[in-house]
């Protein structure tokens, strides 16, 4: 891995008495995907629109390529590309035509019609803004966060409101960026993107980076817990359920019960024993390896999606 | 410069393409012009400059309207913020505004003139310098006015709220549809405060009394400066984010631009030639001449 080319160092920022901030570091390495998982509210963005220069941090220190994206202005701009959220482009204006646009900004930059190839878009060239879908629109607000071949892209929800299978195009895409070795950071509250895409993944919860490595590395904290989600006839009370042998942890949500154990066989036991004695039945019953989700339910005590 | 300038041509394509756009800035002031000359002149060629002066004046007056209004949606629908983090900055943001604006007001005016005089037999053009030089100043202030107005309202509500309050003073009190001499004293006083008369008045004066370029510095120089001051404020102002609101200096900062036309209204008061000017012009739709009935 190369130096790093994004630093975020004790990074704060509140909004009136909310502090949506409090002390982030982290740094991102030159080629690298770097993630920021966390439900909505985590801080993700505002750390992200002030590694973007569109808001001023409240303290701490950022660096992105070298630059301070507050001071740096047009030089910093030029390096950078972005996907942002919540932004639109005029309704009337072609594809062709918002990609040229965005593109003659730049000193240095993309030729547009390769870019529209890429991302599908070629034949809806001549097409308005407002007759795209929301996948078009996401592909073309890719494409246009690479237009100057940036250095830096960053990603904040790219796929946040999109369905399933245009979901799965972006990854595709990021994918291929991601072969290319280009430096991007992402913003996601869904688990398999950042499982999928991400080198290394920041946990951000109530604005505080509460765990840091590659996806597996986040998982191995989980390492030698197994995952038992399971249905129930009847609802139990959740310390029945945590008393059961080898269970670390039990959580319930939407009659759904989902186990932390140390030991499967044995607590499978235990489970059919204790539910037997009480005349209760399984509906249904999973075990998986632990995801990030649960990581991040080990670390914070809810679920990511709450 | 550069970015100014393509933003400018991109602007121009989306607002060709906008049906609302070409209704007030071409349908709207073309129906304008039938109903003051044909209407106001009953016939006589002589009284053609005078309201033809009226008409371009509301022309270029109705861009602060289309520029709010294009502003403000562009900072609510998120569009600005993409601009943010491209190299573009405010100024050349602005800027585009008033050139787009400016390029797609100039054929109306043509088109006003050409109508003028093929159908309402227009029999001199008037001083062409005069009129150039006051149809762009005119033009960039008010479309800098414009922008002022996106600065410091927060909602599409409360521009078009500002908008029409604004639109009602420069049409009423500027000499553009009641014409001053028949204002009472102290609302022809009042109608030297703002720049809208000084546009009426000088368009006036080069058209009816067709006086040379010297004689309009008042009105040249005002709107000028108005202009500037528009500006200068609303690239401090300027807001890219949908959420943010109009910071309170704002309201200090527009104050502002409104300094000039304090000044030069109690000189105009005082010293002033606008009221004799503007009644000179007047009297050019008072008198009938059968020598004015077109062959």
């Amino acid at each position: 891995m190369g130096a790093a080319i994004i630093e975020v160092d004790n990074l704060t920022k509140s909004y009136g008495d909310v502090q949506a901030l409090r002390g982030v570091s982290f740094s991102v390495e030159e080629g690298e995907v770097f993630g920021l998982l966390g439900p909505n509210g985590a801080g993700k963005t505002s750390t992200v629109e002030i590694l973007e220069g569109l808001r001023p941090p409240g303290g701490g220190r950022v660096s992105v390529c070298g630059l301070d994206p507050q001071t740096s202005g047009a030089a910093f701009k030029q390096v950078i590309g972005a996907v942002l959220q919540s932004t639109a482009l005029p309704d009337k204006i072609r594809v062709g035509e918002a990609l040229s646009m965005f593109a003659s900004f730049y000193t240095h930059r993309r030729e547009t019609g390769g870019l529209l190839k890429r991302f599908g878009l070629e034949d809806k060239k001549q097409a308005f803004y407002s007759q795209l879908s929301g996948g078009q629109k996401q592909r073309l607000a890719l494409a246009m966060s690479l237009v100057n071949e940036p250095r830096v892209i960053f990603l904040d929800e790219p796929t946040a409101g999109l369905d399933p299978q245009v979901r799965r195009e972006i990854y595709d895409i990021v994918e291929e960026l991601k072969k290319e070795r280009k430096t991007i950071l992402l913003t996601t509250h869904y688990i398999e993107e950042a499982e999928k895409l991400c080198d290394r993944v920041a946990i951000v919860d109530q604005g505080r980076v509460i765990a840091l490595g590659t996806p597996r590395e986040l998982k191995q904290r989980s390492a030698g817990t197994t995952r038992i989600e399971l249905r129930l006839a009847r609802p139990e009370p959740d310390g029945a359920l945590r008393n059961l042998e080898g269970v670390s942890d039990c959580r319930a949500s939407d009659g759904e019960y989902i186990l932390h154990s140390t030991g499967v066989p044995r607590t499978i036991v235990a489970l059919v024993k204790h539910l037997e004695a009480q005349g209760n039945e399984l509906a249904s019953l999973e075990i998986t390896a632990p995801t990030l989700e649960d990581v991040f339910l080990e670390l914070t005590g809810r679920r990511l999606r709450d | 410069m550069r970015h100014a300038w393509t933003l400018t041509k991109v602007r121009i394509r989306l607002a060709l393409r906008n049906r609302a756009f070409i209704f007030f800035s071409l349908i709207f002031p073309l129906g304008l012009l039938f109903l003051f000359l044909g209407l106001g002149t009953r016939g006589a060629a002589a009284r053609v400059p005078y309201f033809l002066a009226s008409v371009l004046a509301l022309t270029i007056m109705g861009s602060f309207w289309g520029l709010s209004v294009q502003l403000v949606t562009f900072r609510e629908q998120g569009i600005l913020r993409r601009f943010r983090v491209t190299p573009v900055g405010a100024g050349a943001m602005l800027a585009s505004s008033i050139f787009s604006n400016y390029i797609m007001t100039i054929p109306t005016v043509v088109i006003e003139f050409s109508v003028a005089r093929g159908i309402f037999h227009l029999r001199s053009w008037g001083n062409i310098v005069g009129i150039i030089l006051l149809v762009t100043l005119g033009t960039v202030t008010f479309a800098a006015l414009g922008l002022i107005v996106a600065s410091v309202t927060n909602t599409m509500q409360e521009t078009q709220i500002i908008n029409q309050i604004l639109w009602w003073g420069f049409m009423v009190l500027s000499g553009a549809t009641i014409p001053l001499p028949i204002l009472p004293g102290w609302l022809q006083n009042l109608a030297a405060f703002q720049p809208a008369t000084y546009l009426v008045t000088g368009l006036e004066r080069v058209m009816v009394g067709q006086v040379g370029v010297l004689q309009l510095a008042p009105e040249l120089l005002s709107l000028a400066l108005c202009a500037t001051i528009a500006f200068v404020v609303s690239q401090q102002l300027f807001r890219w984010e949908p959420e943010a609101k109009a910071p309170r200096r704002a309201k200090l900062w527009a104050a502002s631009a409104v300094i000039p036309f304090l000044l030069l209204g109690f000189w105009e008061n005082a010293h002033g030639q606008l009221r004799a000017d503007a009644h000179a012009d007047y009297l050019s739709i008072q008198q009938p001449s059968r020598t004015d009935i077109p062959r």
